[in-house]
């Protein structure tokens, strides 16, 4: 008898050099890769540093806080998850890298810090997403 | 010195709404009447150029029309693949593996109602979109431009005004051209007043779902000799990709536009000044307003104030999206070659209506995928 495999099973198989940012993600830690050799800072995953080309980056956590680089209000039910119109911007993490993500709670915009919360997905591991830093957690 | 290539034939595929064709038939309308004004058949061609005709497309096309290519190529720019193909066709005669290049396409998108803007099931390949930009709900692609819209009036205070500017610009220009899918009266507070669909971008900021297509000939003198019409010269060209995620996109308002421009001029030997019709894809309203400070008509930040002077428009200082673009005219999904389908047409004299007077020098400046990729022509009447 084979054992069903699981949804974590399937993620590894489909992009094993990614797979320990969604491991993080279950443990709610927001992970980029920094490079060993230069301290170069990327997301999304590679198996090599962008900035100085040296092999295997490490995997770090991240302070969870960003600041909106830009950021769009759609109005198109795209997301059974959020109800539209819904935010999703590009946020500059603090330690460099930039990743697309949606604001949760009230609206935000260009130029204001932002923080880490996570949506939890029935299907798939939670989602890092982001938050005003001045305002309620949603 | 290389010898002077020529674009010796250009046609339309039928536009708009095409119910009783299919997209290969169209191609093969469009080739031969292209083909015809160069004064050459299909049976010359030997290098063959498409993109979005499915998988293997130049495969596919070629059997269709009966070519057995000594040059063959699909490459995927999006919907700037058709000037990168210029540059390709160029490089390719240039190094005797063929004479006479045929770029085609067609297609049936808005018959076939194909266009979604939802993400699309993970294809073949590396699925990092599908993990790190689809869980978001950033519509396809318009989402993109949309960042990009509003970084760029964050950072230099573009107005929904200025962008509404090029969106009532291509409308005039449609209502001098009779193939133009949409020629009602547009005003700037019917661009401002639509519906939104990814801030700062609303209805009326995106282009047209139609059908169509078109075809054009790259080829020497000495094969262009009994050409119907003569032939445009091909004075530079160039092509580039920035990023296909979003958030590698290291600044969001700097196109690779930018990099095709200063090359493709500076091959042409021409200032941004000496162009007398802009062909800029507009697939979006933003997507015009990168082009003309990426390109150099004016500086970073200033394409605001550059469109809402009315240089763009019938009468201005440069005239630009003379069909009337993406926005008026017709956009079946790609855009590219019908850009330089109506570049030639200016620099022949044959727009009508809508000709710009005395014109010398165009410009096609192709936008692709998620605002990654560029490609500029620059063609002249000797």
């Amino acid at each position: 008898m084979t054992d069903t495999p699981t949804l974590d099973d399937a993620m590894r198989i489909d992009d094993p050099v990614a797979f320990p940012f969604w491991q993080a993600a279950r443990r709610h830690e927001l992970t980029v890769q920094r490079c060993t050799s230069c301290g170069h800072h990327q997301f999304y995953p590679r198996t090599f540093c962008l900035a100085c080309d040296a092999d295997a980056p490490e995997w770090v956590t991240c302070s969870g806080e960003a600041t909106v680089y830009s950021v769009t209000t759609v109005h198109l039910p795209l997301i059974p998850a959020i109800k539209p119109p819904y935010q999703v911007a590009l946020v500059t993490l603090r330690e460099g890298p930039r990743l697309l993500t949606n604001i949760l709670g009230r609206p935000c915009a260009i130029g204001e810090p932002v923080s880490l919360v996570w949506r939890d997905r029935p299907d798939a591991p939670p989602l890092p997403c982001f938050t005003a830093t001045n305002g309620a957690i949603p | 010195m290389t010898a002077p290539l020529f674009i010796a034939g250009v046609a339309e595929t039928p536009l708009g709404e095409v119910p009783d064709h299919n997209e290969l038939s169209m191609v093969a309308l469009a080739a031969r009447e292209a083909l015809a004004e160069a004064g050459l058949r299909l049976r010359d061609v030997d290098g063959l150029f498409v993109n979005y005709m499915g998988e293997e497309g130049s495969v596919q096309v070629a059997e269709y029309l009966g070519i057995t290519p000594r040059f063959s190529d699909s490459s995927d720019l999006g919907g700037a693949a058709f000037e990168a193909q210029v540059h390709h066709a160029m490089a390719a005669i240039q190094a005797g593996y063929c004479e006479v290049a045929l770029i085609a396409y067609a297609s049936r998108q808005r018959s076939r109602r194909s266009r979604s803007v939802a993400a699309r099931a993970p294809a073949m390949g590396v699925p990092i979109m599908h993990q790190f930009e689809d869980p978001f709900g950033l519509p396809l692609p318009i989402g993109r431009y949309a960042l990009i819209a509003a970084r760029h009036m964050h950072q230099y205070g573009t107005t929904r005004e200025h962008l509404a500017e090029i969106a009532v610009t291509a409308r005039l220009w449609a209502q001098k051209n009779p193939k133009a899918w949409v020629r009602d009266p547009l005003s700037i507070a019917d661009v401002i007043n639509a519906r939104p669909i990814s801030e700062p971008l609303h209805r009326l900021d995106c282009c047209l779902v139609t059908d169509g297509g078109g075809a054009i000939v790259v080829t020497t003198a000495a094969r262009a000799r009994d050409a119907a019409k003569k032939p445009v010269r091909i004075l530079g060209a160039a092509e580039s990709h920035t990023h296909w995620h979003i958030s590698q996109m290291n600044d969001l308002t700097v196109s690779a536009g930018a990099r095709t421009g200063a090359e493709a001029f500076g091959m042409a030997g021409i200032k941004p000044s000496d162009v007398d019709v802009l062909e800029p894809y507009d697939s979006f309203t933003i997507t015009v307003l990168l082009a003309l400070e990426d390109l150099g008509f004016c500086k970073k930040g200033e394409g605001g104030a550059f469109v809402a002077s009315g240089a763009l428009r019938p009468g201005g200082s440069l005239p630009s999206l003379t069909s009337g673009g993406g926005l008026s005219y017709n956009h079946p999904g790609a855009l590219g070659l019908l850009l330089m389908v109506e570049a030639v047409r200016q620099l022949r004299g044959e727009a009508g209506d809508r000709q710009v007077p005395n014109a010398k020098i165009a410009v096609a400046h192709g936008v692709g995928g998620l605002f990654s990729t560029a490609g500029t022509v620059v063609m002249a009447h000797d």
